[in-house]
């Protein structure tokens, strides 16, 4: 079966494996670590033990997620180069300085407060452990803008020359190339995608609880801030997904044409196909089940605005249909079910039910991982959307990867695959294993809490004790 | 504007060296506790060993990455030649880091399995440590490059050379780990990373001396870079300079110091580095790609160059910071 795969398919393949299973984990973490500033800004404010449990119920979990968030990006920053050396050479000039700024502003910021925040409690005191926290949580902020940054230049580049190596280099400005024409939106839908699958994954587990015992203090703190998350955040993110796609429309219309299977223009109206199977070889979907007109109403506001279609384009420019196709309707599918858990908890709340109605709680356990299968079909939709170039329109991915055999890539793809499944594997064990004990009173401090010889503790830390058992 | 990008080149050189050389001074010990981890008792011993560097393995580790991304960013030909002719050494570093990176959590979750994770925190820090030092040799013996680009197979890199620097790393990493450990544990831990400290150091110079010997004969530009007149009187300065580290290194183990032989095996290290240094220099692909060869346009360089320049210090300062943070000696007490 190898034999049949060349070195381009089998980088892709190791490509979108890696960074896959990497994104899960900022999705993640960029949402907690905002959530666990929150839960210790509160407790600061108000004194309330249920703030500081649950910061140190979440506090473990996280450290578990950016552990395997770190070392999965470590080789998110090596693949460029190991498998797509020819888009190295020849982006790198411009998207390179980019990662270079994510690496000095972000993740030295993460790094270096990280073991503060997991480990320093009893050691700088409350307020400069706070500080930590934000500083944690705004290097996952500035490190989403930078290599969005560097994705958005690769969907619509811009501010550059090419010189005379075959390079694209900076035309002048840095300006145009970080604040490209889909930066904004593409910045604002992930990051507000993490805030979600957060906010389900902690509504998920504090509903979990709440069907085991509706007193516990925790999990109905944490189920009330998830679902006021849901409830407020997932309509913006309709409202911020369909800005994005407008957006996409006008810089990559076949990307959007591929999720839409629109291979066929439609003059008088597109219509929006709920169902089917696209075939980029027959250029139609089959088995099509369509809504007249519906089509051109969502990406033009107008019912009889014209599209164009596929064929429109040159054959060899139309992204993988039957992949797009799919991963934007299970997303666009997932959105509009969170819309609906959002909605069902405040009726539950203006009933005074919220507590109470253990359907809603199934639903949200149930509805816990949506968060991160939403944001990995997004991904794929934008991604293989981008096909068949890395930098669109300009550098095909087959002429960008580099000099390696197929039995290399494949061997080191196997070996990923089994690291990665092992690994991670074990960690998400962990993790839900964390997430099914329920939120206590008394949680412990984080692991391996690294500690001075005794006597020489600070009061500071002393001091941080007593509101914790309050 | 020519003599401009040149200088620019030369700082950035300067840059990622420094960013490599942090590397090693940061990562090297704790991957080198991975290294010596099966030596020590199950227990006290490991979790004294664990809580030691736990709180700034993370951020060491940053400083790999931002080698590899000030490599892409300011010599993008460089890393589009070094990393696919070391692909498979690359791919096991990489993988080797994920099991010691994920074990430092993992292992604290669940008692029956620590032993598994023990195991994946040393055997990953070795074999990340083994692909960096055989990585080393393979661009010191000269990677084959045509048109810019890798020309060469997909095992180009091992050779009887590579394999020496690799052990050598190793070897490095772990007598940094052992003179970490003098300085942060106490009672057992510490005598048993002070014998450990003791035989390493040995070994470690063994391997200087050989690799350095070993090196002039790989290429006659290294041999006239070390030898001849009048570079040899700077150059000379660099073994000497290692007699005495060394010396200070055995003598202050004998008399039961606690800092110095860490410090004292960071110096060997940083010697080694300026050695390396003055082998390669001005190549960043020895032989085939200078520094200027490899630089990305001035104005790449130059938009990072400002935000380095603050930011470096910066980082060092909550760096610094965060490790004062943790000082003295590291607790027994994992954890529950």
């Amino acid at each position: 079966m190898l034999g049949q795969l060349d070195a381009v398919t089998l980088a892709r393949a190791q490509f979108a494996f890696t960074v896959s299973f990497h994104f899960i984990f900022p999705a993640f973490s960029i949402g907690i670590a905002s959530y666990l500033m929150v839960l210790e800004a509160l407790w600061l404010k108000t004194g309330q033990g249920v703030y500081a449990n649950l910061y140190r119920y979440w506090l473990k979990i996280f450290a578990v997620a950016f552990g395997m968030g770190v070392v999965s990006g470590l080789v998110m920053s090596y693949q460029f180069g190991t498998n797509w050396s020819v888009f190295s050479t020849k982006a790198g000039p411009v998207i390179g300085p980019l990662m270079a700024y994510e690496v000095l502003t972000a993740f030295f910021l993460e790094a270096g407060f990280l073991g503060v925040m997991l480990f320093g409690m009893s050691k700088v005191g409350k307020e400069l452990h706070f500080f930590a926290t934000c500083m944690v949580a705004l290097g996952t902020l500035i490190s989403a803008t930078w290599i969005i940054a560097v994705n958005s230049w690769m969907q619509t580049p811009a501010g550059f020359a090419l010189n005379a190596k075959g390079q694209f280099v900076p035309a002048g400005s840095w300006w145009p190339i970080i604040f490209t024409a889909s930066f904004p939106f593409r910045l604002v839908h992930t990051v507000i995608a993490a805030y979600l699958t957060t906010a389900f994954v902690v509504g998920g587990v504090g509903a979990w609880h709440l069907l085991k015992d509706r007193a516990n203090p925790g999990a109905r703190k944490m189920f009330s801030m998830a679902m006021w998350m849901a409830a407020i955040v997932a309509p913006i993110q309709i409202f911020v997904g369909d800005a994005h796609g407008l957006n996409t429309l006008e810089h990559q219309p076949a990307k959007v044409l591929a999720m839409e299977g629109d291979y066929q223009p439609s003059p008088d109206g597109a219509p929006l196909i709920l169902f089917g199977l696209p075939s980029n070889e027959e250029a139609r979907v089959r088995y099509e089940v369509s809504i007249p007109h519906l089509g051109s109403l969502i990406l033009k506001h107008d019912p009889f605005a014209p599209l164009p279609g596929l064929t429109d384009f040159p054959r060899d420019q139309w992204p993988p249909a039957h992949i797009v196709f799919w991963s934007f309707r299970v997303m666009v599918g997932l959105g509009f079910a969170m819309l609906g858990i959002g909605l069902w908890s405040l009726l539950a709340r203006y009933r005074g039910k919220l507590y109470e109605w253990s359907w809603l709680h199934r639903a949200s356990v149930a509805m816990g991982p949506a968060g991160f299968v939403a944001v990995l079909a997004g991904w794929v939709t934008t991604e293989v959307g981008r096909q068949p170039f890395t930098v669109y329109g300009l550098l095909r991915t087959a002429e960008s990867h580099s000099p390696l055999a197929a039995p290399a890539v494949a061997a080191s793809l196997l070996a990923f695959v089994l690291v990665y499944f092992s690994a991670f594997g074990a960690g998400t064990y962990y993790l839900l294993r964390l997430m099914s004990k329920p939120p206590e009173r008394g949680e412990s401090e984080p692991p391996g809490v690294p500690q001075r010889a005794a006597g020489i503790t600070p009061a500071s830390g002393v001091a941080a004790s007593p509101a914790v058992k309050g | 504007m020519l003599m401009a990008g040149m200088d620019l080149t030369i700082v950035w050189a300067a840059i990622i060296g420094f960013a490599i050389m942090a590397y090693v001074v940061m990562d090297g010990f704790d991957l080198g506790i991975g290294i010596l981890f099966p030596t020590f008792a199950v227990g006290d011993e490991r979790d004294q060993a664990m809580n030691s560097i736990a709180p700034v393995w993370d951020g060491n580790e940053t400083w790999l990455v931002m080698g590899g991304g000030g490599l892409f960013a300011a010599f993008p030909l460089a890393y589009s030649i070094v990393l696919p002719a070391t692909y498979p050494l690359m791919i096991a570093m990489l993988l080797g880091l994920v099991f010691r990176g994920v074990a430092f959590e993992f292992r604290w979750r669940e008692p029956s399995h620590r032993q598994l994770w023990d195991i994946a925190f040393s055997l990953g820090s070795f074999v990340a440590a083994l692909a960096q030092g055989i990585t080393l040799g393979a661009i010191l013996q000269g990677i084959h490059v045509e048109n810019d680009a890798y020309a060469g197979g997909w095992l180009d890199w091992l050779s009887p050379f590579s394999l020496l620097t690799g052990v050598s790393v190793v070897v490095g990493y772990a007598l940094l780990g052992a003179t970490w450990l003098i300085w942060k544990t106490e009672g057992s831990s510490q005598r048993h990373a002070r014998k450990m400290a003791l035989r390493l150091g040995v070994a470690t110079l063994l391997a200087l001396a050989a690799v350095s010997a070993a090196t002039p004969f790989l290429s006659y530009d290294y041999w006239r870079r070390w030898f001849a007149m009048p570079g040899v009187v700077l150059t000379a300065q660099v073994p000497l300079l290692v007699i005495i580290c060394s010396a200070t290194f055995f003598w202050a183990l004998r008399r039961e110091f606690e800092r110095v032989p860490f410090l004292m095996a960071l110096a060997l290290f940083l010697l080694g580095f300026v050695g390396l240094g003055i082998s390669i220099y001005p190549y960043m692909v020895p032989r085939a790609v200078t520094i200027w060869e490899a630089a990305a346009p001035p104005e790449s360089q130059s938009f990072m160059l400002a935000g380095a320049l603050v930011i470096i210090p910066l980082i060092l300062a909550y760096t610094g910071w965060a490790y004062w943070v943790f000082r003295g000696k590291a607790g027994i007490h994992g954890y529950h």
